[in-house]
């Protein structure tokens, strides 16, 4: 059963200028992009820089004025003018930096504590029993409670930061980047345990990341965004062993590989995925340098080509 | 061996930095060398001290306590006064720094930037300068260098500020490149082709690199030998080959295995217990990755535990690695159990 459905989302911020600071132009951050994401599963969403990956993920949170399209959440559409469905208690976000995004003024306790005061009235004694709950859960001490951010490493700030996040039993997580400021032990950790999170609360997850080796090991599905589109889409098997967009094909040949045996091998297909791309790249957008529409060439798997004819 | 065929020798390099009052090292006796044309990747943790070292060959840890042996092209670096270690970083040593939005002054124009270290160690004229200037960005491969030499950094991207700072970090022919994470702040495709460029480079000058960084996988692409620091001390140190066919030391082996690969699907990551000590906190006698493998018996650790070699150009540090075997049981208990007790002891 599909519990986010985002139908041919557009983002796009006008860029002012002139005499009377009219819009001349838009930045179409995203521009048309269709996910659907089943309950249960993880999606991830990869591009570089400037893709429009982020800008996706906020849309969904609300926290984007949308241009155009839809985004539905368990078929309640979010964005309908005129009331507005509340569903901000069932979607929560796991932010990047586990440094900036925790206040350092406040204690664990009020951290995780406050998405439910936001929505729920509840005494003292009961509140902090579902903190210490939730610490339990994530694998924090319970004298962390009345700890300040700066007491933690990096790795158990993130899992305050993933307190807060599952404290409303949310339905669905959207987690911009949540390792890339780790160390690698470190993210090895936090994986771990978002995917048994993930399975305990039968958590839907969008995992948004640029480093194509976490998202290989945590999501089923995956869509590759360039410049505000989708250019490739399928589950995981589809896009690492069957790769058909050239810049799919680039992303994945870019991965340095820890194994000593394939290098050699892994830089002629670099060299040869190059001269292919510097070639064939511009074939592959319209006239406006962006992705053609998705065409299905599998059951699963959707590809950015040109239109034959 | 010859002192010649070594560009940098180090030697027991301890650089200590003061908390509250008293020294504690956060490089703690590094010894390693590197010979032309060679290319040493520093890896480890946050707080492994590999960015220390890195500082220190600089001579930019000014309030640090620095002391061992730091022979340059048979000149001994630590024992030099500011003036003639200016001569030599930018010149004969130079860097490339982490993160290309800060490394670059924001006020200067990009051909300025470049022509400063020219005019500190050339004695070109100004116009043989701002030429050479535009000549270096067309080698590290910007398009249309004359228009990105009278740009300020804030109009250029990530990767192509990054090729500035490289071709600072170039401009004066340097025997010795250090790289402190080159490519983390970067993209992959990015990444491939700056690493592509530093390697190109290299082989043209003929310079010694020492790549600093977190990513195994570049490592792997990159270095002829590697060193693996924690806690402030070389682990282990190997050709590239050997480190990751036959890791030895047990963090180097716990390093590998936490890194999600085709091989990991489905399955749990390896999870280092514990977290690297505070610097203040640390114990400095005995194996210091013991906290972190306490399934290990105590017997199986050296007291004094020293770098030995075990095959050719492959040491380990310690005895531990003999009977070493990871632990994962994949057990998620285990896992949180570890994580609370490391969170208490550490912390009282």
């Amino acid at each position: 059963m599909t519990l986010l459905e985002i139908k041919d989302l557009k983002v796009h911020y006008p860029i002012k200028g002139g005499f009377f600071n009219t819009v001349k132009d838009h930045v179409k951050a995203v521009d048309g992009v269709s996910i659907n994401i089943p309950e249960g599963t993880t999606y991830g969403l990869v591009g570089e820089s400037g893709s429009g990956k982020t800008t996706t993920g906020k849309a969904v949170m609300g926290l984007n004025h949308i241009t155009a399209g839809d985004i539905l959440f368990d078929g309640r559409k979010l964005n309908a003018s005129g009331k507005k469905v509340d569903v901000r208690d069932d979607i929560q976000m796991i932010f990047q930096d586990p440094y900036s995004s925790l206040n350092a003024r406040k204690r664990v306790l009020d951290i995780v504590a406050e998405p439910i005061r936001n929505y729920h009235r509840k005494p003292k004694g009961e509140l902090t029993e579902e903190v210490l709950d939730l610490l339990d859960r994530v694998g924090l001490p319970r004298d962390a409670l009345y700890k300040y951010p700066h007491e933690f490493s990096g790795g158990q700030r993130q899992r305050i930061g993933v307190a807060r996040a599952i404290a409303l039993n949310p339905k669905l997580i959207i987690a911009d980047e949540p390792v890339s400021a780790l160390d690698v032990s470190v993210q090895a950790q936090v994986l771990n345990f978002m995917q048994e999170i993930q399975k305990d609360m039968n958590l839907t997850m969008m995992f948004i990341a640029h480093d194509l080796g976490v998202v290989r090991h945590m999501c089923q599905h995956i869509g590759i965004m360039y410049q505000g589109r989708l250019v490739e889409e399928g589950t995981a098997e589809d896009i690492f062993s069957n790769p058909q967009h050239i810049y799919t094909k680039r992303l994945i040949a870019a991965i340095p590989d820890t194994n000593v045996d394939k290098i050699e091998r892994n830089l002629e297909v670099r060299q040869t995925v190059k001269t292919e791309y510097d070639q064939n790249f511009s074939e592959s957008l319209d006239d406006e340098g962006r992705a053609f529409p998705l065409q299905s060439i599998s059951e699963t798997h959707r590809v950015a080509l040109p239109v034959k004819g | 061996m010859l002192m010649s065929d070594k560009l940098l020798e180090v030697n027991d390099l301890t650089t200590s930095f003061k908390i509250k009052g008293e020294y504690y090292p956060a490089v703690d006796h590094v010894s390693f060398s590197i010979k032309p044309n060679e290319v040493l990747a520093l890896v480890g943790e946050s707080g492994s001290g590999k960015s220390a070292t890195a500082f220190s060959l600089m001579g930019l840890h000014t309030k640090a306590r620095i002391t061992g042996e730091v022979q340059f092209m048979e000149k001994e670096l630590t024992s030099l006064g500011t003036g003639r270690m200016n001569k030599i970083r930018g010149g004969d040593m130079a860097m490339i720094f982490q993160d290309p939005m800060t490394a670059l002054n924001p006020l200067m124009k990009i051909r300025q930037q470049i022509t400063e270290t020219l005019k500190l160690h050339g004695k070109k004229s100004k116009n043989e300068r701002e030429s050479y200037a535009v000549e270096l960005l067309d080698r590290v491969g910007i398009p249309r260098p004359e228009r990105v030499a009278e740009a300020f950094p804030h109009e250029l991207s990530g990767g192509m500020r990054q090729r500035v700072v490289i071709a600072i970090a170039i401009a004066n022919r340097p025997k010795l490149l250090i790289a402190d994470e080159p490519t983390t702040a970067l993209d992959v495709t990015i990444q491939a082709q700056i690493l592509d460029l530093i390697r190109e480079l290299q082989n043209d000058l003929g310079s010694g690199v020492l790549l600093i960084t977190h990513d195994l996988g570049v490592v792997a692409e990159m270095a002829d030998r590697v060193a693996v620091m924690y806690a402030g001390q070389v682990v282990e140190i190997a050709p590239v080959r050997e480190l990751f066919k036959n890791p030895q030391h047990p963090y180097t082996r716990s390093l590998l295995n936490s890194l999600p690969s085709e091989d990991m699907l489905g399955s749990r990551l390896h999870v280092i217990e514990g977290v690297v000590p505070p610097l203040d906190k640390m114990d400095r006698t005995g194996c210091r990755f013991a906290p972190r493998i306490p399934w290990v018996p105590e017997e199986e650790h050296e007291d004094n535990p020293e770098l030995r070699e075990i095959s050719e150009g492959h040491f380990v540090r310690c005895t531990c690695y003999k009977n070493f075997h990871l632990n994962n049981d994949g057990d998620a208990a285990a896992s949180v159990e570890a994580a609370r007790e490391t969170f208490s002891g550490g912390r009282a």
